[in-house]
């Protein structure tokens, strides 16, 4: 497992047509807003839940058995099928009570090991309980929250369901709940990824298709009624010819546009067909290629 | 002074935390010298050089935004590791999110764009090829080709930063209106002493015309 040796940039694309791409805790779940500008917004972690929901499923067996190297540290129970859950059972390891590591050597072991097993260690980092400072990962994978590319209103919908929870409400019949959704929002995504980074946790060429990949198809296993139809638009992906990059990350991004281009710009958007996205390939700085996954 | 430089950073978000309010983060107004350094070492860094942050041009209005996420509350213990590294076998050493979960609302600054001015000094770490001049160079050269080790953020890494070098010979970007005057920021982090058990020094900041001068870190003015 080499790690990677160029540095890259991505911007991803994803939409969400009557759906509710990422809920917001303070507003009873609402889809997250800007409130400057009500521009949407789904934040860094919920795209790397996703990821690491991915890899999850691509990498385990029919028993849910992780592949070697791709186990997720940061686990869902969803995600985890009951014999998985038995197998974790079964096996359970005692936790000892806390002991930290004396020296520094034996931390790196600790954090070369977690590296080498565990994809989501490898790729975003993870802190460990030392106070050396081995003990932490920073991952090469940076993401910054994803916005959409305009304003979104989201609807409130009231549905109504024919069965009740509990006994005393029988004579009710029927019980009324809230969604949320967006009718239509083109979301727009930046990620980094530091070669540099990468050496000290082993990311690897093999781990960044995978998570071109995840990328791409993390939608497509995360289906529910609360997603609606989420899918993922585009990938575009600098490569720089070196590790420590050649040429500004604002400046590459700004080489993607996406623009309206069915119907007045300040009405609302409905499909992905409305937007044209660009990349201005003549403009890319020298020593900088792009490519694009989706 | 001769070694100064000059780096604009900017971006969407940002989120500077006080230490007294980290649980449900609290973002200070402005840039603590501590985070401006790590965008510097960002850039370049060798244990050669210490980086010292003479003074922070704030170049916008300063606004908020709150965030509520959810986040997960342990650590990944030594302990357990050690034990499935003995057993060889990763089953068993995983965290479950949902047993685990804390929901955290952050308050972050939106909008922002600093000037951060700053020099270093040779470590005693330095060799006989470390020259200030040498490290200089190659800090212009990245920061004006936009290289850099890792991506530099603005308080945490879900907030990247944009970084730019101004010039040595170009104009300063003059601070928004809004900050003309004189503000008292409070006491302010000013950066974490290493050497002595991570001990955290601050610094009453004052903001005059967007400017905020940082004293030195063993200056009179810094308490730890």
């Amino acid at each position: 497992m080499t790690a990677i040796t160029n540095r890259y940039e991505f911007v991803y694309f994803f939409d969400v047509t009557n759906g509710n791409p990422n809920g917001d805790p303070d507003a009873g779940n609402l889809p997250r807003l800007d409130p400057e500008t009500n521009q949407g917004l789904v934040t860094d972690v919920c795209l790397k839940r996703k990821i690491r929901n991915y890899v999850a499923l691509e990498k385990s067996d029919a028993e849910g058995k992780p592949e070697a190297g791709y186990v997720i540290y940061m686990q869902e129970k969803s995600v985890l099928n009951n014999q998985h859950k038995q197998a974790y059972e079964a096996l359970k390891i005692e936790p000892e009570p806390k002991k930290l590591p004396k020296d520094e050597a034996k931390a790196r072991e600790l954090t070369a090991w977690m590296c080498r097993n565990f994809f989501d260690v490898r790729a975003f980092g993870a802190v460990m309980t030392t106070e050396i400072n081995a003990g932490q990962v920073r991952g090469p994978i940076q993401m910054a929250f994803a916005t959409s590319v305009d304003p979104v209103v989201p609807l409130e919908v009231s549905i109504t369901r024919m069965a009740v929870t509990n006994e005393k409400d029988l004579e009710k019949e029927r019980t009324m709940g809230r969604k949320h959704i967006i009718p239509y929002g083109l979301y727009r995504a930046h990620g980094f990824i530091s070669a540099k980074l990468a050496e000290r946790t082993g990311f690897s060429d093999a781990d960044l298709e995978l998570l071109w990949r995840a990328l791409g198809n993390m939608f497509e296993h995360d289906r529910s009624a609360a997603r609606g139809e989420m899918a993922a638009r585009r990938l575009i992906v600098f490569k720089h010819e070196c590790a420590m990059g050649n040429a500004p990350a604002h400046k590459l991004f700004e080489l993607v546009k996406a623009e309206r281009v069915e119907g007045e710009a300040d009405t609302p958007a409905r499909s992905f067909a409305d937007y044209r996205i660009s990349v201005d390939a003549e403009s890319v700085p020298v020593g900088v290629s792009v490519r694009e996954y989706i | 002074m001769a070694y100064g430089i000059r780096l604009l950073v900017w971006g969407e978000r940002a989120c500077f935390t006080r230490p007294e309010m980290k649980v449900e983060r609290v973002s200070y107004d402005v840039i603590t010298p501590s985070a401006a350094r790590g965008i510097l070492e960002a850039i370049h860094w060798k244990p050669a050089i210490r980086w010292v942050v003479d003074r922070i041009r704030v170049l916008k209005p300063i606004r908020f935004e709150s965030i509520r996420r959810n986040e997960v509350g342990g650590k990944l213990s030594a302990a357990s590791v050690t034990k499935a590294m003995k057993a060889g076998r990763t089953d068993g050493l995983v965290s479950l999110i949902e047993d685990d979960r804390q929901q955290r609302a952050a308050t972050v600054l939106r909008d922002v764009a600093y000037v951060i001015e700053a020099h270093f000094e040779l470590t005693p770490r330095a060799e006989a090829c470390d020259s200030e001049g040498k490290h200089l160079d190659i800090f212009n050269r990245r920061a004006r080709k936009g290289q850099c080790f890792h991506a530099p953020c603005l308080g945490v890494r879900e907030f990247p930063a944009c970084f730019e070098l101004i010039e040595e010979d170009s104009s300063q970007p003059e601070p928004h209106a809004d900050l003309l005057g004189e503000r008292d920021l409070g006491w302010m982090l000013h950066d974490i002493d290493f050497a002595n058990q991570m001990t955290p020094h601050f610094f009453r900041a004052f903001m005059r015309d967007g400017v905020i001068d940082v004293p030195p870190f063993t200056g009179v003015e810094v308490k730890a």
